[in-house]
């Protein structure tokens, strides 16, 4: 997975705890909406709360290993890579996460890509 | 692991079930193995089942392939074509090709499939002489066509009729010598074959029916062929077209067990465990097959095993032939003859060359031969695999799927080839059938899965997987993979719905990671199929026990509304039976206001849908519509969904017992229950129904005398009227049978499967032998739903107006930009 350029810093968004496990939180940003996702190992990843089809809100999807399946039309987007997975194609803008003492900061990108 | 050290896998041979094999493999196991191919003939793989349409110049040669090298390199696999394998070394473990060059292996994988029979007489070494096996035999009967006239073709099978087919396409005169009266003695009774022949003389065929040939004559090629009888026939080219014989010579030089086949066990194992084989070549429980759904199925189990996940096993195949000849429909399956104990029901129209006929046993289909119109082949096959009881269906079975209960897609299916490119299939999705076509020819697609993932057609609602499945079928023809038997209940696991319940229940298995431990999941975390089946099986198995996962949960049941086209929900409070005060509207008008709701509907279902809500507003509302006394209405869920009712005797001059207050009652027994799916009753107060009632889940229809209950209805992608259940005398008896039916259905329908087809499934008889004729059996089920029903009637609504899971509703706030304080 390619480094994302970050702009304006690291921004905190709360405990890691205030994220459900397999689970997701939107985080209202000048950018828009941002879903940040804690996978069942903890990990924690975000991406535009938006799906490359119809723009469905993934932060509302049902979460399994890496990916995430959007409610609407059931799209499976990489948490990694933001790109949908399968025949599918799309990609949604990823933006740098980082957790540090249980406490999660998001990094939004310079160029959501 | 890097290439070095990861342990060697070795296919012998280049062919269909070999290279499926791998791809089944790498599906699961990626990286597992560093793999070596190594195939005789000097292509890739391709697809040998299309041959007759090569030779019927219908396809080429680039169309039929279906692993070019490139596939090979893409995945780092090693593929030597041309090579001939002569040897296996099991004990330095190795095999040897002819040039003497070496391949070590750790697991080796013989798919070395068959060899055609030559029959043992004299001048069957003559050039001119050719089986109908591989792309080279049809090259050189594509030569001789060019340069001769007379074809003779030995054998009157399948093989040799398509063979004889192309031949007569390729302009030569064809004459099929068979040695029995009948064609394709192993897949048709007489009266079919005999509608067949007719129709392939019609097309300039020509039969010569119990002749043996006994020598080819001729000097440096072909020139004729003489029978027993004494009588010749001029013959420049001459198919041998009598059968295959599975090619064993490799495995049985090198010590394993052969008999017909090289012998597998059910994990696809021959007797030396590191050598597996799959395909042709195989004998397994006594069965070899030569049809291609047979060596898919055996080809996932083998790459099961590969992959070391150790869980499937190969149960040996029912399996079903078409004939690739065109314009000639012929389907048949299964014991197509009979015996004394079986009884069969035909089908025949000669003005329209149809013949349709069904052996059946025990209530139940065990063959099928069908000629002329074969659209119902994979329905019939699939009644046949599952065992389905048929006395409900029998008396419009012959007719076909189109004439029972589900007033189905049979006609269309009819219409579908002959359709243009541009019409739509999926109205979901927007897919037309040129594009469907288009992926399945361009992506080398099998089955309804690959097209579902790349089209989305039949994705959506699936009410188009019928004609979906019709174009995949006669696109690829043979090579078609219907489904499995056992369908899995999704990728993370091979058991099925049915097992997976079962293993929950007797197995006292209380929670997901539990089911998935125990079951062997092989993802971890499950996915978005499998997690909300075992969440709401675990739900119905342990009431008051299991505690619900959310996370498991699709969105709209997890916030309790329904999630609209631009990420807002509608909200739907629950109205009894559909009867409503001036307070209750004034509640509700209220809320409106107060939200600024945007849109406010009346549903279907007799309710008020509250559209366009925001998130965030959800518990607020709810908090409100609570106060009014109002309780979720579970417009988003695989629930209990509404009561619909006719205002009934208490105002009706028609109506003959009160509708309403018997809806208000069902409502109250019913509504806060997780079902399978949605769930939606109705109750009429006279024939008249005018609460339509008979396309429901439940339907009630009061008579004078009381109320008839009726089941299994469904108004939506495929209108189904009810199957008629009983009738019953008072209210109190259809409380008592609402919750038996309800809970049945609860316990032994599959996630997902509507009443409808769990009833096309299982049949109303048996649902009247569990609910109606035994009433100890109501008892209990009703019993056991009142039970779930003492907690699933707590208000969703009311609990998160108070709080409970207050982070789905609120959005985390972003705090301002930190400094670079974090070492």
């Amino acid at each position: 997975m390619s480094a994302i350029a970050t702009t304006g810093g690291w921004i905190e968004v709360g405990a890691l705890d205030e994220i459900p496990r397999m689970g997701s939180r939107v985080v209202k940003t000048s950018r828009g909406d941002v879903a940040v996702f804690r996978t069942a190992l903890d990990e924690v990843f975000a991406l535009d709360d938006r799906c490359p089809h119809r723009g469905g809100p993934l932060s509302q999807g049902i979460l399994f290993d890496r990916r995430v399946a959007c409610p609407l039309h059931d799209w499976v987007i990489d948490l990694e890579t933001g790109k949908a997975t399968g025949p599918d194609d799309g990609c949604t803008g990823r933006h740098a996460v980082r957790v540090e003492h249980g406490v999660v900061f998001l990094g939004l990108a310079a160029d959501p890509a | 692991m890097n290439e070095t050290t990861k342990p060697r896998l070795v296919l012998v041979g280049n062919g269909m079930a070999g290279v499926r094999t791998l791809e089944e493999l790498l599906k699961v196991a990626p990286d597992r193995y560093a793999i070596t191919v190594i195939g005789a003939e000097p292509y890739g793989n391709y697809n040998r089942i299309l041959l007759s349409p090569v030779l019927a110049a219908e396809k080429t040669v680039d169309d039929i392939i279906l692993n070019a090298p490139a596939w090979y390199a893409e995945r780092g696999i090693t593929l030597r074509t041309g090579v001939e394998v002569t040897a296996i070394d099991r004990v330095k473990r190795r095999v040897v090709a002819a040039d003497g060059e070496a391949f070590p292996y750790d697991r080796l994988l013989l798919a070395t499939g068959s060899s055609p029979v030559m029959i043992p007489i004299p001048g069957n070494e003559l050039p001119g002489v050719v089986t109908f096996r591989d792309i080279h035999d049809v090259e050189r009967m594509l030569a001789a066509a060019r340069a001769h006239r007379h074809a003779v073709v030995i054998g009157g099978g399948l093989l040799g009729l398509e063979a004889a087919n192309g031949l007569l396409k390729q302009g030569m005169d064809v004459t099929v010598v068979h040695l029995l009266d009948s064609l394709m003695e192993k897949q048709l009774d007489a009266a079919a074959a005999g509608l067949l022949r007719r129709s392939l003389e019609e097309r300039g065929l020509k039969f010569l029916m119990g002749h043996q040939t006994a020598v080819i004559l001729g000097e440096d090629r072909a020139r004729a062929v003489r029978f027993t009888n004494g009588t010749e026939i001029p013959a420049d080219l001459v198919v041998m077209a009598v059968g295959i014989r599975p090619s064993t010579q490799l495995a049985k030089a090198a010590g394993l067990y052969c008999e017909r086949g090289v012998v597998v066990s059910d994990t696809m194992q021959t007797y030396d465990p590191r050598i597996y084989a799959v395909g042709e070549c195989v004998q397994h429980r006594g069965q070899s097959y030569g049809l291609v759904a047979p060596l898919w199925e055996q080809a996932r189990v083998c790459a099961n095993h590969l992959a070391e996940r150790g869980t499937s096993r190969y149960q040996g195949s029912v399996t079903s032939t078409k004939l690739k000849v065109t314009g000639i429909d012929l389907f048949s399956a299964g014991d197509f003859l009979g015996g004394p104990d079986t009884e069969e029901m035909v089908f025949q129209d000669a003005g329209r060359g149809i013949y349709k006929k069904l052996v059946i046993r025990e209530n139940r289909i065990r063959g099928a031969v069908l000629y002329g119109d074969t659209l119902d082949g994979s329905w019939y096959f699939q009644l046949m695999r599952d065992e389905t009881p048929i006395a409900d269906i029998r008396e419009n079975l012959l007719f076909g799927q189109a004439h029972v209960g589900d007033s189905g897609h049979g006609d269309e299916a009819a219409r579908v080839m002959a359709m243009p490119d541009s019409a739509e299939i999926c109205g979901c999705n927007g897919v037309c059938k040129g594009d469907i076509v288009r992926a399945i020819t361009e992506k080398k697609l099998f089955t309804l899965d690959d097209v579902r993932a790349h089209t989305k057609a039949s994705s959506s609602c699936g009410s188009c997987t019928g004609l979906v499945e019709t174009i995949l079928a006669s696109t690829v023809g043979e090579g078609y993979d219907a489904s499995p038997k056992k369908k899995p209940l999704c990728g993370c696991t091979d058991r099925t719905h049915d097992e997976v319940r079962r293993a929950i229940v007797e197995g006292g298995l209380k929670s997901i990671p539990e089911v998935m431990h125990a079951l062997e999941w092989q993802r971890a975390d499950g996915c978005q199929k499998c997690r909300p089946a075992l969440n709401y099986y675990l739900l119905c198995a342990w009431p008051g026990e299991y505690e619900d996962d959310g996370r498991s949960r699709y969105i709209n049941e997890r916030v309790h509304a329904n999630i609209q086209k631009d990420g807002s929900y509608s909200v739907v409070p629950r109205i009894f039976g559909g009867e409503t005060s001036p307070a209750q509207l004034r509640a509700i008008a209220e809320v409106a206001e107060k939200y600024a709701v945007p849109t406010v509907k009346v549903t279907g279902g007799q309710r008020i849908d509250l559209l366009g809500v925001k998130k965030e507003q959800l518990p607020l509302i709810w908090g409100d519509l609570s106060q009014a006394g109002f309780v979720s209405g579970h417009a988003y869920g695989k629930a209990v969904r509404t009561v619909k009712t006719c205002v009934g005797s208490e105002w009706c001059r028609f109506g003959t017992q009160d509708s309403t207050t018997m809806g208000i009652r069902m409502e109250e027994l019913t509504w806060g229950s997780w079902m399978p799916h949605k769930f939606k009753m109705a109750v009429s107060g006279c024939p008249r129904n005018c609460a339509e009632a008979t396309i429901k889940d439940l339907g009630v229809v009061a008579v004078d005398s009381g109320w008839e209950l009726h089941v299994g209805g469904n108004g939506g992608i495929k209108v189904r009227v009810t199957d008629f259940l009983c009738k019953v005398e008072t209210m109190e008896q259809v409380l008592e049978y609402t919750a038996a039916f309800c809970q049945l259905y609860r316990e032994e329908a599959r996630y997902l499967e509507r009443t409808a087809p769990w009833i096309e499934r299982v049949g109303v008889s048996y649902v009247r032998e569990r609910v109606v004729d035994d009433p100890e059996s109501r008892a209990a089920l009703a019993a056991r739903f009142t039970d779930s029903q003492r907690l699933a009637q707590q208000d969703p609504w009311k609990a998160r107006a108070e709080g409970a899971d207050a982070h789905e509703f609120i959005p985390l706030t972003a705090g301002e930009p930190a400094q670079e304080t974090h070492a």
